[in-house]
């Protein structure tokens, strides 16, 4: 057996890219986001980019071992809904891509369902880097319109760099509810339920698109998929909204998520009977407009107490790799521990129909693994190490380019 | 309440706008006086604490005593006087009230309507006669939530468009009606200013000046330019009334040349002066370059830094504190040697282009060389509520580079630095005794995201508890709002 420290080991295994060969984390506290909980002093075997086994010395003989001294191993994290590949500076209206606006006037909207974002996710982007290294490994790109409530589609990516970074099975339907979707529906969010009927009644009916229609016939195609059970994922803040947006989606036929959710907390006993889940940022918690004066830091620990599945999304691009800091701040205020991992990891990927293949450490799901210098949850806690589909990254972006470069100027300097 | 600081203030301001000769006038007249009142208070006795005093030091198992508003004792078996409540804080820790800087609660208020929206003055890129404190509302939930966060005292800023955004306003973190209840006595008014691309966005988009870097340099320039000749003319004034009074006393007690006949007519033109007009503009940035007025500065680069210091050279003022300096770690030195703040994010980052440089460790970096002032803002109603969260993912990052930052030092960052850009230094910011008790009590070491301020006292006055609700201040917007969610 081949004992390598893990700068060493990392530092060849990315040069090489080598994905084939099998390899070990010894020694980890593994916190598997399954039924299991955390398993102390446990090895877990990577062989193909796949987890293989889990357990006390598992693995070949022959393979590489990383010794991880009782340090935290967690599934890769889920980065929340974002626009990382599609947008690079949001300030800069050419490097970003998550957006469609039509202009069209609120008499005559162009609704485009079948657009999908995820054919413009850019691997390349600086932004990539920046957020893996921090032990986000996936994320879900969420697209919006600007002149509709119809934002189209988008996927799940994982952030390894690759340009097909799409996951099969995960793509969704996004649409704006409440008072930002009222301004785009043409004054009340009534007119939102309204046009969505109008358009259900376009993908139900055959032919071309008559005059005044919300639909062309690929959009007409699209959203009949999603009316057949397809996921569709409501960004809704109001308890009353959320109640008439899961009663609408059930009626059509499709599966809800709720994005946003700052009142979910009041609805969560039918969220919970309903089995529709929240996505929401557990860190808002103050009235920012009508829609959610009831907005509580308890929420994610009140939703999870009433049975309802939670998952965390800041929504913020250059800042999705601080899920980790919503998770741990749900903790603070009431929520179990394993639930906050469970709510950027299993959860989300349950969501995302991704349950199967991501977002756990379970034999036969994907190597996206990080390994951590502390309790996951804590802010003081940064990534060692992590791996996606097995390959360990580079733990390097431009920020720490920068950094380094600057770094030794300033210690050049007289301390304090 | 500090009347001597108080009085000192009204004095200086009093001297510049009315001239010697109307002081007595003057003084008085500072025109929204603080109205606060440190709150009623019962001695404290917190037992057995780990404190962070913010002067660099960590105390394991001390006590602290609090009585009369202010710091009495800080050691080991300190005991209790009579009627004073005795706070068991040996698994706790004890650190001093955070300041930020940064704030734009009252004036960005939640919700955030249209009705609310009074935080930027954008139809002009200087209006240095604007004064944030007219925009607080008080009723801001974000307030109360603040204080949650163990936030006691904030400055409340203008917002960025404009080049000079105007007064800033420093409050105590209590509720109020008014903002006057909330103004912190005898604190200096700071002045808002913004470089790069709010001001040359805002005002290149109405086809006007300033459109460029270059323009917002000229708009700074100008004003300044504009205040010394502003300067002058009330310099002038009162030389002038200075030689009116002398004149006027000497033909009092006789003293004055016997008019010659030609000039007997003259004896009825003895005139004072008429002072220049009041322009409130120049007002504020003469005060500025008097000393008077602290500069905060909004300014992400570290060329435009390097170019404001050079403008604050040339008109005489100094920049007290840049904010949002993103880019401040690659001027660590020079900041330091000038003795300017940097008020940063942990981490914030890449939502416009001049944030694309940000890096994790900006803090400690900053922090690193002698004589550095590293402060920890938010400028963000969310933020606020865990500036103790941001400093600690700042130290995570120092360590990993070997820019150790331990807590008792780390803590200066949310507490002393931010005084010392406010030039409260000698009242907030440090546990040590005669300072004022702006005292946090948390449930372990605040740098966790799971710390929580247990107890923050203001002045002496307990003002939030956790464990108990009557304790845990509620806006006037948010009354009623248990009743609209009772359950049917």
């Amino acid at each position: 057996m081949k004992f390598l420290c893990l700068v060493a080991l990392t530092a060849g295994l990315a040069a090489h890219g080598a994905v084939a060969q099998e390899f070990i984390i010894r020694g980890a506290t593994v916190h598997t986001a399954t039924a299991q909980g955390t398993l102390k002093n446990t090895d877990v075997v990577v062989r193909g980019g796949m987890i293989v086994a889990i357990g006390p010395d598992a693995g070949a003989a022959n393979a590489t071992i990383i010794d991880a001294k009782g340090k935290e191993l967690t599934p890769g994290l889920f980065g929340g809904l974002t626009d990382i590949g599609l947008e690079e500076i949001a300030g800069e209206a050419q490097t970003v891509d998550s957006t469609v606006n039509f202009k069209s006037p609120g008499w005559d909207q162009q609704w485009r369902p079948e657009l999908d974002v995820t054919s413009a996710y850019n691997p390349r982007s600086f932004v990539v880097p920046i957020t893996r290294i921090e032990g986000v490994t996936w994320t879900v790109l969420a697209p919006s319109a600007e002149d509709s409530i119809m934002g189209g589609q988008g996927s799940a990516v994982v952030l390894d760099g690759r340009y097909d970074a799409a996951l099969a099975g995960s793509r969704s339907l996004f649409v704006q509810m409440g008072s930002a979707g009222a301004r785009m529906a043409g004054g009340t969010r009534a007119a939102e339920y309204m046009l969505l009927e109008q358009a259900i009644h376009e993908a139900h009916t055959a032919g071309p698109a008559g005059p005044g229609a919300l639909l062309h016939a690929a959009g007409k195609e699209a959203l009949a998929r999603y009316l057949m059970g397809g996921r569709v994922v409501f960004q809704v803040d109001r308890a009353a909204d959320i109640l008439g947006v899961v009663r609408f989606a059930e009626r059509q036929g499709m599966k809800p998520v709720i994005l946003g959710g700052d009142e979910a907390w009041l609805v969560a006993k039918d969220l919970a009977k309903s089995s529709v889940p929240v996505i929401l940022n557990p860190l808002n918690d103050l009235p920012i407009d009508f829609d959610r004066l009831a907005a509580t830091l308890e929420n994610a620990a009140r939703l999870q107490r009433a049975g309802v599945r939670i998952a965390f999304s800041s929504g913020d691009t250059p800042q999705a790799r601080l899920v980790r800091q919503l998770a741990g701040n749900a903790v603070a205020h009431g929520l179990p521990w394993e639930s906050g991992l469970a709510a950027i990891t299993s959860t989300p990927a349950d969501i995302f129909g991704l349950g199967a293949t991501h977002g756990r450490i379970a034999v036969g799901r994907s190597a996206d693994l990080v390994l951590w210098n502390g309790d996951p949850l804590e802010v003081t806690t940064l990534a060692d190490q992590v791996w996606i589909a097995g390959r360990p990254l580079d733990m390097k972006s431009r920020q720490t380019e920068l950094r380094d470069r600057y770094l030794e100027k300033v210690k050049a300097h007289q301390a304090r | 309440m500090n009347m001597h600081s108080r009085v000192a203030l009204l004095l200086s301001v009093a001297f510049f706008v009315y001239g010697a000769s109307t002081l007595s006038a003057a003084l008085g007249s500072e025109p929204f006086p603080s109205t606060y009142q440190a709150p009623a208070s019962v001695p404290v006795l917190i037992q057995g604490a780990t404190v962070l005093t913010g002067t660099g030091e960590r105390l394991e198992g001390t006590d602290i005593l609090i009585a009369e508003g202010r710091i009495q004792a800080i050691g080991k078996g300190l005991s209790a006087p009579a009627g004073a409540r005795v706070v068991d804080a040996r698994t706790k820790w004890v650190t001093p009230g955070i300041i930020d800087i940064h704030s734009h609660l009252g004036v960005y208020a939640s919700p955030a309507v249209k009705g609310l929206d009074d935080g930027n003055e954008a139809t002009s890129p200087v209006t240095s006669n604007v004064w944030a404190e007219h925009s607080i509302w008080p009723q801001d939930p974000g307030f109360e939530l603040a204080l949650e966060g163990g936030v006691t005292t904030l400055q409340i800023l203008p917002g960025s468009a404009n080049l000079i955004g105007g007064r800033s306003a420093v409050v105590k973190n209590v509720q109020a009606a008014t903002y006057q209840a909330m103004k912190f006595p005898g604190a200096a008014y700071g002045l808002k200013m913004a470089c790069g691309e709010n001001p040359k966005r805002v005002y290149g988009e109405k086809h006007q000046a300033p459109s460029t870097r270059m323009g917002n340099v000229a708009g700074y320039r100008q004003a300044f330019a504009d205040a010394q000749d502003y300067q002058q003319q009330w310099d002038k004034y009162q030389r002038e009334l200075a030689e009116y009074g002398k004149k006027k006393a000497e033909r009092a007690d006789g003293t004055a040349k016997k008019p010659k006949d030609k000039d007997a007519a003259a004896d009825k033109e003895l005139t004072p002066p008429s002072p220049p007009k009041r322009d409130l503009k120049l007002e504020t940035l003469a005060e500025v370059m008097k000393g008077n007025i602290r500069v905060h500065m909004h300014c992400y680069r570290s060329d435009e830094m390097a170019t404001m210091l050079d403008v604050a050279d040339e008109f005489g003022f100094k920049i007290v504190a840049f904010h949002h300096a993103v880019e401040a770690y690659k001027i660590a030195d020079r900041l330091a040697d000038k003795g300017v703040c940097a008020a940063m994010w942990a981490d914030w980052w890449g939502f416009k282009m001049e944030a694309y440089d940000g890096v994790q460790e900006n803090l400690p970096m900053v922090d690193f060389p002698e004589h550095s002032c590293a402060i920890v803002h938010s400028d963000s109603g969310d933020g606020i509520q865990r500036l103790n969260q941001e400093a600690a993912k700042a130290m995570a990052h120092g360590q990993r580079v070997g820019l150790t930052v331990p807590p008792e030092r780390a803590i200066r960052w949310l507490t002393a630095n931010p005084a010392k850009s406010l030039g409260l230094e000698d009242r907030i910011g440090t546990l040590e005794v005669g300072k004022a008790a702006d005292v946090v009590i948390w449930n372990g070491s605040p740098f966790s995201v799971y710390a929580l301020a247990e107890q923050v006292f203001i002045d002496g006055a307990l003002k939030f508890d956790r464990a108990h609700p009557p304790l845990q201040p509620r806006s006037d917007f948010l009354l009623g709002r248990h009743i609209a969610e009772a359950p049917l």
